[in-house]
């Protein structure tokens, strides 16, 4: 080979290429091989388990043959990264329509207002006192956790700056995040039982337990938060003559909101569906009680869902679904808060 | 307002980054400091507006007097001196939730001030005047900052630190990240800002400090890792017609090693 055929052979830039729409062939091909395997007898999941190695192999041996190495792996990793999206997609996916598929026969007007109090063999019963009962309880926990948290977050960043008080904290915050959640609520159960009298189950200590698991969620993003607005912005301010805890109440805490929220809701719907803490804290109730200091359980909306479960009676378990999506529907509202307030108090480029 | 320094030493916690500077500072002038990357200019600049001491472990050994006062005396509040001494940044820095009419207006702003609206309008107006931004914005005030080009955004910075009247205004390389046109308007903007403040400027611009600054302080490095000192500070047309140092001469004509 001369030398002026190899730089020829090493300069081209183009090659043979599969035809197009060569994904959809290779897709078809596979589909219907996972269909011969059902029909054979296969079963169902092995089906399908045939038809996408089908894919996996199948696609990358053509290129392999008409195109290049390259381009092989190339479809091959694709090939891996979609499966393995489908298979944490398709679970959520399932999820999500079971809980509406079996949830939304029992919701009726009835449901969402009546609550279980002597409510006997097939009467209608109802989980308003859960929802009360979550929404009061949960409250009670943003109220503690949020002040605390974003507090602390502001001592860590703005003015703990790595000595030894911060790092103390930073580590008990660790410490805290860890925290099993029913020993959360077992130590909440335990102060009341030494504050208020043996036994004592309500409201308040179900958010105090609540608190314990999202303070240190609520710290955690509100730090992250505060670490994204740049020091410059800061000297910015000092360079006006503007004083410190100004600067931070006016500017750096603005600038952050937007994440800062974002972050506070998210933790209020990461604790909305604890159960095993409110189990233990503030205990179960089949009337209403909307008062979150008097010395009775209150009842709410994961720990309904239990106490239907463990009927074990049909209307039960219906109730149990009924519930399931009530508290579904209660954390996407949640979440899609979450999203505008982001979007709202976004900083604007207005470009 | 005259800046005196004597014997200023800028340590970053065991790090002593500038040794031994002294220089007297006219009011009402403008003095540019010179100097290879890395020997402190910036930091000697941020003294003297008590913004060295921001970085944790940071602080500064020696005197540095403004009109005659100890700016680092122990009951000087460093707030009262950020409030004199104004201050521009390398890179623009608008606050990013704030419309350009409440950056300009930020000092009052964040400091809770009430003013009125036509006195609020008065000093916006004033200030992008004074900061040659007036014409290209007047329509857009209501806009946020961070919607201008990089040489609107700096001078919109230049607003914001000279709507709060100070006395001095510090300025680190505000032009570089500037184009030639942007950069020539704010080197207008600094011949006008020349008869009401005291201006200081660092840049690496040799051009540019012959054009604007009246007097020009040459910094260098003994060595790599050793502290920076003041080599020269002079008139700037003496600087760069006959330097008294050799190596201030070397540097500016560019033979530098
Ligand atoms: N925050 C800091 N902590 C520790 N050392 C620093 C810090 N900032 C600067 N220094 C050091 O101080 C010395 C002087 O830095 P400075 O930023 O003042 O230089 P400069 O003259 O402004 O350089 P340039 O022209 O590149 O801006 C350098 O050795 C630098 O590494
Ligand atoms: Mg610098």
């Amino acid at each position: 080979m001369s030398n002026t055929e190899l730089s020829n052979e090493e300069t081209k830039l183009s090659h043979a290429t599969l035809p197009r729409g060569a994904q959809w062939l290779v897709g078809i091909a596979a589909i219907a091989l996972g269909g011969l395997a059902l029909v054979l007898g296969v079963s169902i999941v092995g089906a399908v388990v045939i038809g996408v190695l089908a894919f996996l192999i199948g696609y990358p041996v053509w290129a392999l043959l008409v195109e290049n190495k390259r381009s092989a792996t190339d479809k091959l990793v694709t090939g891996l990264v979609w499966t393995a999206f489908g298979v944490a997609v398709i679970p959520l996916i399932w999820l999500v329509y079971m809980v509406f598929a079996r949830g939304a026969a029992t919701i009726n007007p009835e449901f969402l207002t009546y609550s279980m109090r002597s409510v006997t063999g097939d009467e209608q019963g109802g989980l308003y006192h859960a929802l009360m009962g979550t929404l009061i309880v949960t409250g009670i926990a943003a109220l503690i956790s949020i002040p605390i948290g974003i507090m602390t977050a502001i001592y860590l960043i703005e003015y703990g700056k790595g000595n030894r008080l911060a790092k103390a904290i930073t580590f008990l915050v660790d410490v805290m995040t860890g925290i099993p959640s029913i020993v959360a609520g077992l130590f909440a159960f335990a102060l009341f039982t030494l504050l208020v009298g043996p036994g004592t189950r309500f409201g308040f200590g179900g958010g105090v337990a609540l608190s314990l698991l999202m303070i240190p969620t609520v710290v955690r993003s509100t730090e992250e938060m505060l670490k994204l607005v740049p020091d410059d912005l800061r000297e910015a301010a000092y360079a006006l003559g503007v004083p410190k805890w100004r600067t931070i109440t006016r500017m750096v805490l603005p600038t952050a909101i937007g994440g800062i929220v974002t972050g506070v809701v998210l933790a209020i719907s990461r604790v909305i569906g604890e159960t095993a803490p409110l189990l233990v804290a503030s205990g179960f109730n089949p009337n209403m009680n909307t008062s979150a200091f008097d010395d009775s359980p209150m009842m709410t909306v994961p720990v309904f869902i239990y106490t239907q479960l463990s009927e074990a009676t049909q209307k039960g378990v219906e109730y149990a679904w009924g519930g399931a999506l009530v508290l579904f529907i209660l954390v996407m509202v949640l979440n899609l808060i979450a999203r505008i307030v982001g979007t709202i108090f976004a900083p604007k480029t207005g470009r | 307002m005259s800046i005196q320094v004597k014997d200023a030493s800028i340590f970053y916690g065991d790090f002593k980054a500038v040794e031994d500077v002294s220089m007297s500072i006219k009011p009402k002038s403008v003095t540019a400091f010179i100097g290879p990357s890395g020997c402190g200019k910036s930091t000697f600049l941020r003294t003297l507006n008590r913004m060295h001491e921001v970085i944790p472990g940071a602080y500064v050994e020696g005197k540095i007097q403004i009109a005659g006062q100890d700016i680092y005396g122990p009951n000087v509040d460093p707030v009262a001196v950020r409030r004199k001494v104004g201050m521009v940044f390398q890179r623009p820095n608008p606050f990013p939730t704030m419309s350009i009419y409440d950056n300009v207006l930020a000092g009052n702003k964040l400091n809770s001030k009430r003013i009125k609206k036509p006195e609020a309008d008065a000093i916006v107006e004033k200030a992008l005047r004074g900061a040659n931004l007036w014409n290209e914005v007047k329509d857009r005030l209501g806009k946020p900052g961070m919607g201008l080009s990089g040489g609107q955004q700096q001078r919109l910075c230049i607003a914001r630190a000279i709507a709060v009247q100070p006395e001095v205004l510090l300025m680190d390389e505000p032009c570089s990240a500037l184009d030639p046109i942007s950069t020539a308007a704010i080197e207008d903007l600094i011949h006008e800002l020349k008869s009401d403040y005291t201006i200081v400027i660092v840049t690496h611009n040799m051009q540019q400090a012959a054009r604007v600054s009246d007097d020009t302080g040459f910094f260098n490095l003994k060595a790599a890792g050793q502290p920076g000192h003041l080599v020269e500070f002079n008139p700037t047309k003496q600087m760069f017609t006959n330097p008294d140092n050799p190596d201030t001469e070397a540097y500016i004509s560019g033979r530098f090693g």
